[in-house]
């Protein structure tokens, strides 16, 4: 049936055209099969990219389109670097990062440990753990203003519940201490899922024989757990880190939600930051130079990151 | 076949002229206005239908919810967007579209139609029309006078147990606060009281920190104590003026304000927020806009003698009030400016702007809040005169945004935050904007 397909549009093909695509080497017709995607890529992807280290030279900023554009050098990438609330951003979504990566990875895998293992109501339960991941960030947000509300909040109530202090005497966003825990707590609420399906998929990817085997040469679970569990699921834990980690890092949506980056600018994360350099204030240019150093912090993190990841994968 | 489709082509062409020439001929325009999405509003709405009846031309609105209207509608203009024929913009907006061309300049138009800006009140065409300030060039017309008042529960200041306990503890009786320690007293006074079996707190103030919110709440306490944006002498001279002692007094009484007096979970509070506090009981004083007494009044549980209202109380430095409210423009980036045009030839009328005060919005046009029985038609209206009279505004210049941004920061990072001292903050704010005025080429 295909054949006859092929030899139709083969005769369909005015002999001019079929000539010349005849006289193109295999070579000549790959790059017309890539070409276009190659052309989109540089469009909407290299060319930003270039054209926004070009802007983090300058003064440019997009709302004053009759002002003239100057050269200025470094001086976006000085001020920026120079800046303590930069850094204050910066330790921000240093604690927002390492705190939701650590609590997701080590509740994900517990979780899936736990799933894994054959008992009633399996699927129901892993059904039920995933949904927070698929609900909309800002619905999230929203949701847990109200829990986190100091006077009707069932977050508050169940704290007080717990440790017998006023609900209404604390408020989780609203207070520098707590702030950044209350963000932490949301995203590993809403992720942990996620982290957990991964940690699934890599326990389920390893063959019962391996643990038939260690059972045989009396390996105690404990032993069969760190080297056999362990050092398999590894990889798949360290893809789950690294896509958490790209994620996070770009953080936007849930905490402007929870937050709006305050009390003061305890919970700013970088890209809050830069949202409102680029969109508020309207500095492009600075705001450039900000995405590039961001850029480049993550390209490298994630470089370093991924070169481990392919180490441990290939052991 | 080429001459066929050529021949094709010329025909369309020409039945689509004279349909294009067809509806030109009725001059009915489908007219897009963008504001907030709030109560006045929907008032508006309601209001031009009459314009739609009278012109012919269909009125479409765009309304975004007040912590996201900056974002959108600057993005719009700056966007060149052409989705707004008509914008209701704040009033910080006018110097940076002004000298951006994003709104139509007005003079020619109200010259030609009679407008004239001295029939409406003069802060209003200050705030909402000139650019530069000061100069007669105007760029909107006055299209919602706002300022920031207070609302309190009536109700319970008026009872005698209360008012007794009051006297006894402050050795004055309670009543409409003259001074905003007077306020403070009052407010610390309610503060965890019980009143008809329910915890009530002191009063719901501006604190959010996303927009513009805390900005607009400090500067009341600001302007009474003596803060000035500038040497009055010397433009963009900030030190001394803005971190002046005084400025650091209002800003430590805001603070105090906040940790004395407010409900807990207010870190993050405005319009709304302060709506839903005193509406649900939970507050005996609201600082907020004006623009939301009509809807306290409206409301079972506030309005009908409930609730009172008074302007911003005096500090040491004076009595001022932030000023709200909105004008009308015409966006140079729509293609119907000249039904547009007709839309604020209509609001300028008299007749509208009594209508548009009856409806719930506030009129700025003189002749409406200059008569006779203005002040007496609504409990709050004179409050609203008393406000007008008092009002100050923050920058307007084109790089506001840029300079609010670090005001919204430096203040919540001290009041709600508690981070530093009220002379850290204002010094870092005068850092900020110099550097704001550096970049602007102004300093």
């Amino acid at each position: 049936m295909s054949r006859k397909v092929i030899d139709h549009a083969a005769q369909a093909t005015p002999p001019a055209v079929a000539h010349r695509i005849r006289g193109l080497s295999d070579r000549a017709i790959a790059w017309i099969f890539v070409a276009p995607t190659i052309v989109l890529l540089l469009a909407i992807n290299v060319f930003p990219l270039i054209w926004t280290v070009w802007l983090s030279f300058t003064n440019y900023r997009v709302n004053r389109p009759n002002k003239e554009v100057e050269f200025i050098g470094l001086r976006n990438y000085e001020r920026i670097l120079t800046d303590s609330d930069t850094w204050l951003t910066m330790q921000a979504t240093a604690h927002f990062l390492v705190w939701t990566i650590v609590l997701q990875v080590l509740i994900g895998f517990s979780l899936a440990y736990s799933i894994n293992k054959k008992f009633k109501g399996n699927d129901l339960w892993t059904t039920i753990i995933v949904l927070p991941m698929m609900l909309s960030p800002a619905v999230v947000g929203n949701f847990w203003t109200f829990l986190y509300q100091p006077q009707i909040g069932l977050f508050n109530y169940v704290i007080a519940f717990i440790t017998g202090v006023d609900p209404s005497s604390f408020s989780m966003i609203g207070e520098v201490s707590l702030a950044p825990w209350a963000i932490v707590i949301v995203d590993t609420w809403m992720w942990t899922p996620f982290v957990m399906l991964i940690c699934l998929a890599g326990l389920r990817s390893i063959p019962d024989s391996i643990y038939e085997a260690a059972e045989c040469d009396r390996a105690s679970k404990w032993r069969q757990f760190w080297t056999i569990t362990i050092p398999m699921v590894l990889p798949f834990l360290m893809l789950a880190v690294l896509f958490r980690g790209i994620e996070n890092f770009k953080m936007f949506d849930l905490v402007v939600q929870l937050t709006g980056g305050g009390p003061g600018s305890v919970t700013e994360l970088t890209s809050i930051n830069l949202k409102r350099e680029a969109f508020e204030k309207w500095r492009t240019g600075f705001a450039s130079a900000y995405a590039v150093i961001l850029f480049v912090t993550v390209f490298g993190l994630a470089s370093i990151y991924v070169k481990a990841l392919n180490r441990v994968k290939a052991r | 076949m080429k001459s066929k489709l050529l021949r094709s082509a010329a025909a369309i062409a020409v039945m689509t002229s004279v349909g294009v020439g067809f509806s030109n001929a009725a001059q009915a325009e489908d007219l897009t206005l963008c504001w907030a999405a709030w109560d006045p509003a929907n008032a508006l709405v309601e209001l031009s239908k009459d314009f739609e009846a009278q012109s012919g031309h269909t009125m479409n609105f765009e309304f975004v919810p007040w912590p996201n209207f900056a974002d959108r509608m600057l993005n719009e203009l700056n966007s060149g967007g052409k989705l707004c024929d008509l914008m209701i913009g704040d009033s910080q907006w006018i110097g940076g579209s002004a000298e951006n061309g994003h709104y139509v300049k007005l003079n020619d138009f109200f010259d030609k139609e009679g407008i004239t800006m001295d029939d409406f009140i003069p802060a209003t065409v200050t705030g909402y029309s000139e650019w530069p300030k000061g100069t007669p060039n105007y760029w909107a017309l006055p299209a919602f006078g706002d300022v920031v008042g207070w609302t309190y529960r009536k109700d319970w200041f008026e009872r005698p147990e209360i008012q007794a306990e009051f006297k006894a503890e402050y050795g004055r009786n309670l009543g409409v606060p003259e001074t905003l320690e007077e306020l403070k007293d009052i407010a610390t006074f309610f503060q965890g009281r019980e009143i008809d079996g329910k915890k009530v707190y002191g009063a719901a103030i501006y604190t959010e920190r996303g927009s513009e919110g805390i900005t607009m709440g400090v500067t009341n306490a600001l302007y009474n104590y003596g803060f000035k944006y500038e040497n009055p002498d010397k433009p963009y001279d900030l030190e001394g003026f803005v971190n002046s002692e005084a400025a650091i007094k209002g800003l430590e009484f805001y603070k105090e304000l906040y940790d004395c007096c407010t409900p807990p979970g207010s870190s993050d509070a405005y319009m709304s927020a302060n709506i839903d506090a005193y509406k649900s009981g939970q507050v005996a004083m609201q600082m907020n806009f004006a623009f939301i007494w009509p809807g306290v009044e409206a409301d079972p549980n506030t309005g009908g003698g409930k609730s009172g209202y008074f302007a911003n109380p005096a500090g040491p430095g004076g009595q001022f009030a932030q000023l709200g409210g909105q004008g009308i423009s015409v966006v140079a980036y729509s293609e119907k400016q000249d039904a547009a045009l007709e839309y604020i030839k209509w609001f300028a009328q008299p007749k509208v702007q009594q209508d548009w005060w009856k409806a719930g919005g506030y009129s700025a046009l003189s002749a409406v809040v200059e008569d006779p029985g203005f002040a007496s038609s609504q409990p709050y209206a004179q409050t609203f005169l008393d406000s007008m009279a008092i009002v100050q505004d923050f920058w307007a210049e084109p790089s506001y945004a840029s300079l609010l941004l670090p005001m919204q920061s430096r203040v919540h990072n001290y009041v709600v935050a508690g981070q530093g001292t009220a002379k850290e903050a204002l010094d870092g704010l005068v850092k900020d904007w110099d550097e704001v005025f550096e970049d602007e080429g102004k300093k």
